[in-house]
């Protein structure tokens, strides 16, 4: 009896997602993504990884809504592991393009294109998007309204192509539109850290607060991690890495 | 007679319209040459067809010595306005043309403001043109110089004092050409503007029994004489790098769309979805009767396999998406960044065309870089010791940090082969990160001992974040 309650309830969630995957659209490629590289993070993503044909969100917390910095950085290091040529869209012209070289993407594989206005960035990434030969595409905006990040998300979907709305403001006060809600897939938060901490006098490798603030069919979550390296990929810190089975040692030896 | 006169002939005194023989006399020596207004007309017909191919798909000659430009449609490829008339008037220099320029709403009023302003170059803002032409001189009207003098006789001297007073007594007065020429002035009377065109241009026509005015009927033809222009380039073994479509229409005005390619293009999809992109910038009023699509600028493009079965597949081909976003939003905006061979941060970058051969070097990877750099390095107030210790804290916009750890110095020496003063001109980077862990990349000018290698004072230059 309770076995065929169990298959009966599990056919009709079977049911209720295929019903869901036909609303959200005929585009949608399940298998399709692109795994961080870290199983901290690629476990609380649905499907192991950021989604191919989708938008993502990503800004920086604190100082970092206005300068964009680390959130720039973010966004390279998943640029750079994605295949093919990359179109990132600006209108305030202040990148360090020799940091995202640093960060796994090269200068040969970025087309920058500078609009006067958000409204130009926002038509000329979704024209991007629709293209399909992009491996990612970019778009450095401050306001991304419902009907905006729509758009870009059918037109990402349409092409498999990562869209990223690199989510940066005027002034600390119009951070607040962060909390808006967009037809994004996920949504991160990057700010900075201390670094790690070196036995000598310098600065150790960066080290970032990552917050998965909103993810469609995902848990939000917070990560501590290590800057992206020379191919794009985040790092976790050491010590998080040993921190579990040191307490464990800890409280094993109080015990005993 | 005098005709016409440099500037070297003018400073020495010489007017137009004085006779030959008394500029003779005041110029001993004076090279003349007889007026030959047939070569005077080729020449400018010559120049107009250099400013068609370059510049704009409607060009005409205003004889005798001006060039009458539409540049609706085709100025966004020059990045707007100003930067087209800059361009224009600085290449003209390089042909050695001292050339005077404006662009307003009307031919009259350009025609005016180009002659008669202060400025050589002269952009009058969409609907001030009539305000603009108000102060010229009554001569900047195209009058016939017989009027002009009748008019000055009257105590008429500038175009408002013309444009204030009731036109009847005056047309009763004058005639009806006075009042023709304030229209075209102010832009009350449609004045066409008949474009020149080259006898070899390869270009395709279609004509309609009954106007169009619908976006999607636009489309249509478009695609239409997309193909056309195809078929005609294929059989010359061409590809257009620019395309002129121009709309005539009903009431005799034409509206033009000019795109570019990057490449030879000879493909109708693409071809189509390049100018359909512009179709919303066409005014149809009354309906388009005549529409031609031409390739202004025709490239050889040898036909060459691209799919094979041997070879693996090529990276997508993004050209086309370039192509569109290049017509939107200007070439010069869309570029690649690659290295260049100096130490100083704002000079290792320069921008290339977005299509150009990839490069394959990069900057040097031994020290981090940020990924922000302000366009100039703002001053901030340090505590540090010197000569080569980084500082204790640092006020930036107001905000006092502490400094908890330091990278550095990286020393940047000046380039004495760009300017004197960078002779011994030393920066020195530093990567500090704060308590909050805000780090920031600062440099002092100077090497902190001597005063000669600069200011010594602190510069916030760049975000790591």
């Amino acid at each position: 009896m309770r076995k065929t309650d169990a298959t009966f309830s599990q056919h009709a969630l079977a049911s209720l997602r295929a019903e869901i995957r036909r609303i959200e659209g005929r585009h949608r490629r399940a298998a399709s993504v692109l795994p961080f590289g870290l199983a901290l993070v690629d476990s609380r993503l649905p499907g192991g990884g950021l989604a191919f044909g989708a938008l993502h969100e990503v800004a920086g917390g604190g100082n970092g809504a206005i300068d964009g910095a680390v959130a720039a950085l973010f966004t390279a290091g998943i640029a750079a592991r994605a295949l093919g040529k990359v179109l990132w869209c600006v209108t305030r012209p202040d990148l360090f393009v020799p940091a995202l070289a640093q960060a796994g993407l090269k200068s040969d594989r970025v087309i920058f294109l500078e609009a006067g206005d958000e409204k130009t960035v926002l038509a000329c990434c979704e024209e991007g998007l629709r293209h399909g030969g992009l491996g990612a595409v970019v778009a450095e905006v401050a306001r991304l309204p419902m009907t905006a990040s729509r758009r870009l998300q059918l037109a990402a979907e349409g092409s498999g192509t990562i869209g990223i709305a690199l989510r940066r403001w005027r002034r600390q006060a119009e951070a607040v539109d962060f909390g808006q809600p967009t037809a994004a897939m996920t949504r991160w938060r990057i700010s900075a850290l201390p670094s790690t901490p070196l036995p000598v006098p310098g600065v150790g490798r960066p080290r970032w607060l990552v917050e998965l603030i909103r993810c469609r069919a995902g848990e939000s979550t917070n990560f501590e991690l290590e800057a992206c390296d020379d191919t794009g990929h985040l790092g976790l810190p050491a010590d998080l890495t040993h921190r579990p089975r040191q307490v464990e040692g800890g409280r094993r030896g109080a015990s005993a | 007679m005098v005709l016409a006169a440099n500037a070297a002939a003018q400073a020495a005194g010489l007017r137009i319209g004085m006779p030959a023989t008394k500029a003779q006399a005041l110029l001993p020596g004076l090279e003349v040459q007889e007026a030959d207004p047939a070569a005077d007309t080729a020449v400018l017909e010559r120049l107009a067809l250099w400013v068609l191919q370059r510049f704009a798909p409607i060009v005409a000659t205003d004889p005798p010595d001006g060039i009458v430009i539409d540049s609706t449609g085709a100025d966004h490829l020059h990045g707007g306005e100003a930067p087209m008339l800059a361009t224009l008037i600085e290449k003209l220099v390089g042909f050695g043309i001292c050339a005077r320029a404006a662009i307003a709403d009307s031919w009259g009023a350009a025609h005016a403001l180009a002659r008669f302003a202060a400025r050589p170059s002269f952009i009058s803002k969409s609907g001030e043109s009539v305000a603009d032409i108000a102060s010229l001189p009554i001569a900047a009207l195209r009058l016939a110089p017989g009027l002009v003098d009748s008019l000055r006789v009257l105590g008429f001297d500038l175009v408002g004092e013309l444009l204030a007073r009731p036109r009847a007594p005056l047309t009763l007065r004058f005639g009806p050409e006075l009042g023709l020429r304030l229209d075209q002035a102010v832009g009350g009377i449609v004045e066409p503007i008949v474009p020149i065109r080259r006898k070899e241009l390869i270009e395709v026509r279609r004509a309609f029994c009954e106007p169009i005015g619908a976006a999607e009927t636009i489309t249509r033809s478009v695609g239409k004489l997309a193909g056309q222009l195809c078929d005609v380039l294929e059989r010359k073994g061409l590809g257009a790098r620019q395309l002129d479509l121009i709309c005539h229409r009903v009431d005799s005005r034409a509206e033009a769309v000019r795109v570019g390619t990057a490449r030879p293009l000879r493909d109708v999809k693409r071809m189509t979805r390049l100018l359909s992109d512009k179709i919303e910038t066409i005014d149809p009023a009354f309906g388009i009767e005549v529409m031609t699509l031409a390739a202004s600028v025709a490239e050889q493009l040898n036909p060459k396999q691209m799919v094979s079965s041997l070879v693996e597949e090529p990276q997508p081909d993004v050209s086309d998406l370039i192509d569109l976003l290049a017509n939107r939003v200007g070439a010069q905006n869309l570029y690649r960044i690659i290295p260049v061979a100096s130490d100083v941060p704002e000079r290792s970058v320069r921008h290339i065309p977005a299509l150009a051969p990839e490069i394959g070097a990069e900057w040097p990877e031994h020290w981090p870089r940020p990924p922000r750099l302000l366009a100039y390095p703002e001053p901030i107030d340090t505590v540090a010791l010197l000569p080569d210790q980084p500082p204790v804290t640092f006020t930036w916009r107001g905000v006092r940090r502490r400094v908890k750890c330091a990278d550095g110095p990286e020393r940047v020496y000046g380039e004495w082969w760009k300017r004197d003063p960078e002779l011994i001109a030393v920066r020195d980077y530093f990567r500090i990160e704060d308590e909050a862990g805000q780090r920031y990349w600062v440099f002092r000018a100077g090497d902190g001992e001597n005063q000669r290698t600069g200011s010594q004072r602190w510069f916030l230059h760049g975000i790591f974040g």
